[in-house]
């Protein structure tokens, strides 16, 4: 029967997982990005190395997918914005 | 006693994070070796199954897997080189860098 960790090693491990868990995360995204990413550049048939318009086109897709996600949080605030703003505004009338 | 209990502790907690870092690698190892380049370099190398692997297609699977890795090298890449610089802009141009 194992005992129990102490404290201060609690607080440890809890701190490892999270950090491991981020990484996790990470791994995750960039395994879905390449997956995305290569359905889209890698069109043609695979050869011993990349053309260089499929190279550059990876490193655009992964550039392009970022703003897409940035162009999607910074819509749906501003439209929460606006919401937020046309109630408030109705409330003082 | 206590001494050999604290050393204890810390050879279970080793154990333990050796165990998770392991785990994930695996993990991770098995998704980019099988699951992914499985499914896209079959899609892309075995257009027409027959009743056995042509030279063919099993020189399409070998370029294919090594360019699935090298994409995602170079996605990964690109990737953490972004969320560094955008963590960069959000603290407001401060001059120390970070990795991740």
């Amino acid at each position: 029967m194992t005992e129990k960790f102490d404290e201060a090693t609690q607080k440890e491990l809890t701190q490892f997982l999270l950090e491991e868990q981020k990484k996790e995360r990470l791994q995750a995204s960039v395994h879905s990005l390449t997956s995305a990413c290569w359905d889209k550049c890698v069109t043609g048939s695979v050869s011993s190395r990349f053309a260089r318009s499929e190279e550059s086109c990876l490193v655009n897709c992964v550039g392009r997918f970022l703003d897409t996600s940035l162009h999607i949080v910074n819509r749906i605030e501003s439209q929460r914005r606006a919401v937020a703003e046309s109630s408030s505004n109705g409330l003082n009338a | 006693m206590h001494v050999e209990r604290v050393a204890d502790q810390n050879a279970r907690k080793e154990h333990l994070m050796q165990q998770v870092r392991s785990d994930m690698a695996l993990a991770g190892a098995q998704t980019l070796i099988e699951v992914l380049p499985n499914e896209k370099c079959f899609l892309k190398c075995i257009t027409k199954p027959s009743t056995s692997l042509s030279a063919w297609e099993q020189g399409c699977l070998g370029h294919c897997m090594d360019r699935y890795m090298e994409a995602f090298n170079i996605v990964s890449r690109t990737y953490v080189q972004r969320l560094s610089q955008e963590a960069e802009s959000m603290r407001g141009n401060s001059s120390s860098s970070s990795s991740l």
